[in-house]
């Protein structure tokens, strides 16, 4: 019955999208066409603006479509290496601002990705996951700076060199710390679950923020400034073919780009693979019914400690990088609202699958970073310019509230996330009509 | 030789003895049916043996193994293997997935190896993917294998779960009601499978059923609970005439019906 429901409007337009694309040289010749058109576009407009944001969100689109047309395999990787690995850092030559942009989106898609193997496979409500982001942060902010010295006193910092040694120290340390949190909180579910998380995510920050006596160990509510970049060794070759001289911030912007790049790949490799492994479909085993689970001898403490530690692992890593990019973290960066922030891009892009959390994280961070503010400030533009807007009205102040609507007009109209797990689509339509599975087993 | 023996099993719930001190031995290669009035204590027994209740009194040996402190998954993974009474598939995964779900203790490639794709990995997901579909074909799904399983009509819900519960190799199956909710056409191949089950596959079946044709015509042996106590056991010849049992189902003062197959 639920295979022959009428599709939700948004795939069925894909599907005859895609469909027709997939048909003969149709496909191919209007991909390269749009991708030559935002490139051009993106080029000759490099100014920071409205226009140019949307720009920018079309040119991203090109990913999305790509993915969900029906060519060649080889076609879809030229045509995003092209996007993201020649055009887009070209691009970050003229205006560095979007560079920034598309490698801090990046970073969020990692987490979210990290996040949705919790929340998204297993199943687990984490609502404190921005803890091992920070610890990540942290380890490599202290080792890297004087700071250390303040810990352990007549220490020193790490050469910079030892930053990709810290990636990996990062990725251990946060699986660990994923761990120690699953511990506690294994007999939980649901609510209490999300609770216990939310107050572990807590604790860190609060830690974080009162760790500067009576040893100093993260300098307290003042943070962790001058941290150190990692050494680039290809930084002749970089100039070499850059098209004008870079100073050494552009390069690092580069350098943070493609690095960040590289580690969202292979971490969509990562999960994908786990996805369709033992251990993934344990996860999900979990998540649809843990008795259930139990009964194919699945061992439950073991698989979802495992989702604890693999999903932290992602952001220890990022962490890592974070800091090294940003020079400066204090505890504020790591609160609340950003693992919220980071559930949002998981559940409005489609809880459980890959594509969608990677679409998820990209949208909330353009909307974070982009669409929101720039609406604020064409509509404060539009009132000193006369247009009857109350004075007190502060369009600033509204871009949190505008993010939270669009949040709820999403839950209502679409719950399953913009591009559900094919197995997920479904089921939140339906279980209105259907008889639960207690009452049917009752009536047996 | 006795594959499971379970003695003196009393469980408690409250003031409500579910099970009361009930003894089964079930030989190797047997087919087994436990029956007894709604309430009567014989899915809390299967909790029990599987691991989900811990017995607040006596002791459960399998395959020679006592298996009192196991974890239900450590019972499972020993080839102990149960299909619900209120199906509890994995909805929303394939019919595939539900099956390979259930092969999870013959799987062991380590974190790495999935990670790298290694070639043991590979040829030890197509193993599994192999065996899976074998089992499909086994209870006639293996051409609804991508659909979701809550998709799947009633009938099919069922062998999907007996398809699960033999990807582990089982050497017990226990199955909890494998014909509830099914009309006479689906009951008889339901028959047919938990026979094939045993005669083609040689797992050892125990089953709770109401479907008395179905009990008469299959088991080998049959134990009938009431009120949590074991109350007889024998052959169907024996357990047709029990005038026990014939009370138990039909109350009190029908036992001088006896030869009357209680319905
Ligand atoms: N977890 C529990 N907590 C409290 N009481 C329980 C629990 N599980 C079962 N019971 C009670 O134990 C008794 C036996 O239940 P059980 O489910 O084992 O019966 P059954 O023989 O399987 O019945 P049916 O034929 O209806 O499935 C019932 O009175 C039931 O209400
Ligand atoms: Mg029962």
């Amino acid at each position: 019955m639920a295979t022959s429901s009428p599709q939700t409007g948004g795939t069925g337009a894909w599907d005859r999208l895609s469909g027709l694309l997939g048909r003969g040289p149709g496909g191919y010749a209007f991909l390269s066409l749009y991708l030559l058109i935002t490139s051009l576009t993106l080029l000759l407009n490099p100014r920071t603006s409205l226009l140019t944001d949307v720009i920018f969100i079309l040119f991203l689109l090109l990913l999305l479509i790509v993915y969900r047309t029906r060519v060649h395999i080889g076609f879809k990787v030229a045509l995003g290496v092209i996007a993201l690995g020649v055009v887009l850092p070209y691009f970050g030559t003229l205006n560095p601002y979007y560079i920034d942009v598309a490698t801090q989106a990046g970073i969020y898609v990692a987490l979210a990705l990290g996040l949705n193997v919790v929340v998204g496979f297993a199943g687990l409500l984490d609502l404190g996951y921005v803890a091992f982001y920070a610890v990540g942060a942290y380890i490599w902010s202290i080792f890297s700076t004087p700071q250390i010295g303040a810990m352990i006193s007549g220490a020193v910092p790490v050469p910079n060199v030892w930053f990709y040694g810290f990636i990996l120290v990062g990725l251990m340390i946060g699986g660990a710390f994923g761990v120690l949190l699953g511990l506690p909180v294994l007999r939980l579910r649901g609510d209490y679950l999300a609770i216990v998380t939310l107050g572990f995510g807590e604790v860190i920050r609060v830690l974080a923020e009162n760790l500067d006596k009576p040893i100093n160990i993260t300098n307290g509510a003042q943070g962790i400034k001058d941290i150190a970049r990692p050494p680039i060794f290809f930084s002749g070759a970089l100039r070499a073919i850059g098209l004008r001289q870079l100073d050494d911030n552009q390069l690092y912007q580069f350098f943070f780009y493609f690095m960040v790049l590289v580690i969202v790949l292979i971490t969509v490799m990562i999960v994908g693979r786990l996805k369709n492994s033992r251990i993934g479909r344990a996860w999900t085993a979990i998540r649809e019914d843990e008795t259930a689970a139990i009964a194919q001898g699945i061992p439950l403490v073991r698989m979802k400690l495992m989702a604890f530690g693999v999903g932290a692992s992602f952001a220890g890593t990022m962490g890592v990088v974070f800091a090294a990019k940003q020079l400066f973290i204090n505890p504020p960066t790591f609160d609340l609202l950003t693992s919220i922030s980071i559930l949002s891009m998981v559940i409005l892009g489609g809880l459980g699958n890959i594509p969608g959390v990677i679409l998820g994280a990209v949208l909330v961070t353009l909307l974070n970073l982009q669409i929101l503010p720039r609406i604020a400030e064409i509509l404060r533009s539009a009132k000193s310019a006369g247009v009857p807007i109350p004075q007190s009205f502060d369009p600033t102040q509204y871009q949190r509230l505008l993010f939270g609507l669009l949040l709820i007009l999403m839950m209502i109209f679409r719950p399953e996330g913009i591009l559900p797990e094919d197995r997920r689509r479904q089921e939140l339509h339906e279980d209105e009509d259907e008889p639960s599975e207690e009452s049917a087993g009752a009536t047996a | 030789m006795a594959l499971l023996e379970a003695t003196n099993i009393t469980k408690i719930f409250g003031g409500l003895t579910a099970v009361n001190d009930v003894t089964l031995t079930i030989e190797q290669g047997s087919i087994v049916s436990v029956i007894g009035p709604n309430g009567a204590g014989k899915t809390t027994f299967f909790n029990i043996l599987t691991g989900i209740y811990k017995p607040d009194k006596g002791d459960v040996i399998f395959d020679g193994k006592p298996i009192g402190g196991l974890r239900p998954d450590q019972i499972a993974a020993l080839g102990m293997r149960r299909t619900f009474q209120n199906i509890r598939l994995f909805h929303n995964m394939t019919v595939l997935e539900n099956v390979l779900v259930g092969m999870h203790t013959h799987l062991h490639a380590p974190i790495w190896n999935i990670i790298m794709r290694s070639p043991s990995l590979r040829r030890e997901e197509g193993r599994a993917r192999d065996r899976s579909r074998e089992l499909l074909r086994f209870v006639s799904l293996d051409n609804k294998r991508d659909e979701l399983a809550k998709n799947l009509p009633y009938g099919d819900q069922r062998r999907l779960e007996i398809a699960r519960a033999l990807a582990g190799d089982p050497k017990l199956i226990l199955l909890d009601e494998p014909t509830a909710g099914m009309n006479p056409n689906e009951t008889m191949d339901a028959t047919n499978l938990i026979r094939r089950l045993r005669d083609q596959l040689g797992v050892t079946v125990v089953l709770i059923e109401h479907d008395m044709r179905l009990v008469m015509t299959i088991s080998e042996r049959i134990s009938v609970l009431d009120y949590g106590t074991k109350i007889a056991e024998g052959d169907g010849q024996v357990i047709r005439s029990n005038p026990r049992v014939i009370e138990a189902y039909l109350g009190k003062g029908a036992a001088g019906m006896a030869g009357h197959p209680p319905a």
